[in-house]
């Protein structure tokens, strides 16, 4: 009777262990597929096998990414308006989030309560009337114009982080360094945000992270080859699946790299600033 | 109102430690408040005006307000009410596989397991990677002579090879495959955050009270999991409701003949393909309110059976 128990949790205990290996292989398999393709000798591209190391494995596509297409421009583009995003949404979250956390004042917690209710807008609801005042002012293909979308988008989130972040840092560190003669601000800048560095770095990738891989804002706003971010440029590769898929599967993998790298390290942080900020609200 | 919050700050004004406090908190906030005026608040207002008018790329200066017009437009053709059907299948398929998938993974990796972390961290890659990469790459696994899963199906099912992005049914379950495999990373991390704070002194009772390990599952998993799980399932909800990138990505923007259009897709559509600015305006005000509607009832009624608990 215990034996056959025994035997029967072993069983169990393989079959959760195959469905997990299971969804690992699945999760991996698109991954593989991407790296292989981008693996392929140009003249065979179109292949039919399902092998993970293609016949004739070569870097080519690598080398002509870099070399032939506007690849290495896209990618400066990107990386100047994800920083551009960053730094503004670090500057705006910080101090925002710090008057709401210390203070209050007027129409606080109607406008908190407003930045949650804009995480339920449907994407086109402030693009196209962003788009229309662009279009008027004439900020169609500039950067100016993504770079305000993007800050728009990232910014309700960056708050609300930053504010929980500076709730758990206790108000008698300000008072000691007003006590000391420090003012308002000099105990803001020099005590508070020091300790609020983790808070700052998680703003500065999620800031980031929303302006490195957008498309559907950049697809709108950018219509010059030569102002295209990499999500474009990668879009414009696959729509020519036959002639410049490797050239889409070795420069996915490259913008992937970044975004994954940042993502797992952030993941402990964003989940639970997403729990507790979804808890309390 | 505002002349007696400026009778309280006169009456405050030899208090001038409590006035400079808000004029700090003020000047805080300005900074981020013009930002978010000029990029959320007045482009929310312009929308509301352009839904009342005949914007369009034909009327783009010469446009002028038509009262509910493009609302009764949005209303009265047949195509809304399919997309809100074809929404409401993405929205439940989509999370209803996420939460599944997600909570099942989760209670094995609380498991004693070989080889825990790695595997974790394997499972939330389709979470980390870019959106825009998943969906291209997805299209391209599913493309009829070359992808990849048509060469599985071929090779190991020995079946004849689906044309997953020529018909609609195929080309829509394409999108919901794409959708639910980068989704349940996310549902299986909260829920694994959620069974880790469970303490375990409960089991242990119920190990006492000779409980299986479905009952356990049943009286002690469960009604502890869902109060982490059910903030999460609304955002899920959002999120997937509003995912404009894998329906335009995988369909190639709504193919074959705008058949596997969700709403926000198809306002995309309407208003960058079409340039109807005003119907899209109107549309999205009617998305918003849909979705901000939802929120408050479930919200509501999942707090509500809480306390029922």
């Amino acid at each position: 009777m215990k034996e056959k128990k025994g035997r029967f949790r072993k069983i169990i205990a393989l079959i959760l262990y195959l469905t997990v290996i299971g969804f690992t292989i699945i999760v991996l398999y698109p991954i593989i597929n991407v790296f292989s393709i981008s693996l392929r000798p140009a003249d065979r591209l179109l292949s039919t096998s399902l092998k993970i190391i293609p016949d004739g494995a070569s870097f080519h596509a690598y080398k002509v990414l870099f070399t032939e297409t506007p690849f290495l421009l896209w990618f400066w583009n990107s990386v100047l308006i994800s920083l551009t995003v960053t730094a503004t949404g670090v500057v705006l979250a910080s101090t925002a989030g710090y008057a709401f956390s210390r203070f209050n004042f007027y129409g606080k917690k109607s406008t908190m309560v407003g930045l949650l209710v804009t995480q339920m807008f449907p994407p086109t609801m402030l693009l196209l009337p962003m788009y229309i005042m662009l279009l008027k002012l004439h900020l169609i293909n500039s950067y100016i114009g993504v770079i305000v979308i993007y800050t728009s988008t990232a910014l309700p989130f960056c708050v609300w982080q930053m504010k929980g972040y500076y709730d758990t840092i206790p108000f008698s560190l300000e008072e000691a360094a007003r006590i000391d003669g420090a003012t308002r601000w000099g105990a803001f800048r020099k005590v508070v945000l020091p300790l609020a560095a983790p808070a700052l770095v998680i703003t500065a990738l999620f800031s980031f992270m929303t302006a490195w891989a957008e498309y559907v804002v950049a697809a709108q706003v950018l219509q010059d080859t030569s102002l295209f971010t990499l999500p474009l440029g990668l879009k414009q590769f696959e729509s020519s699946m036959s002639t410049q898929w490797g050239l889409y599967a070795a420069g996915s993998l490259i913008v992937s790299i970044p975004a994954v790298a940042l993502f797992l390290f952030l993941s402990r942080w964003l989940i639970s600033g997403l729990t507790l900020g979804s808890v309390k609200g | 109102m505002k002349s007696t919050r400026w009778g309280i700050a006169i009456g405050h004004w030899f208090d001038s430690e409590r006035l400079s406090t808000e004029k700090f908190a003020y000047i805080l906030m300005a900074p981020a408040a013009i930002v978010m005026f000029g990029v959320v608040v007045y482009p929310f207002f312009y929308n509301v005006v352009i839904s009342f008018s005949n914007m369009s790329l034909r009327h783009f200066r010469d446009w002028h307000l038509i009262g509910l017009k493009q609302y009764e437009e949005v209303f009265s053709g047949r195509i809304f009410y399919t997309v809100f059907l074809k929404t409401i299948i993405w929205t439940v398929v989509n999370v209803f596989f996420h939460v599944t998938i997600g909570v099942v993974l989760a209670l094995i990796l609380n498991r004693k397991l070989f080889g825990k972390a790695a595997i974790r961290t394997l499972l939330i890659l389709p979470w980390a990677i870019p959106q825009v990469i998943v969906a291209l790459t997805w299209r391209s696994m599913f493309n009829y002579e070359y992808g990849a899963i048509n060469l599985f199906i071929a090779h190991y099912l020995r079946m004849a090879p689906v044309e997953w992005l020529g018909k609609p049914l195929e080309a829509f379950s394409a999108c919901i495959i794409t959708n639910i495999w980068l989704g349940f990373p996310f549902m299986m991390t909260i829920a694994l955050g959620g069974l880790q704070s469970i303490p375990q002194e409960l089991y242990e009772a119920a190990d006492i009270d000779g409980a299986s390990g479905w009952q356990k599952f049943w009286t002690v998993t469960a009604p502890l999991l869902r109060p982490v799980m059910i903030p999460a399932i609304t955002l899920g909800i959002i999120w997937t409701f509003n995912n404009v990138n894998i329906i335009w990505l995988v369909s190639n923007g709504g193919e074959p003949s705008d058949q596997t259009h969700i709403l926000v897709s198809y306002v995309y559509k309407a208003a960058f393909n079409l340039y109807r600015y005003g119907y899209a305006a109107a549309l999205s005000m009617v998305i918003f309110v849909i979705l901000f509607a939802f929120s408050l009832v479930f919200l509501k009624r999942t707090r509500a059976s809480e306390v029922v608990y």
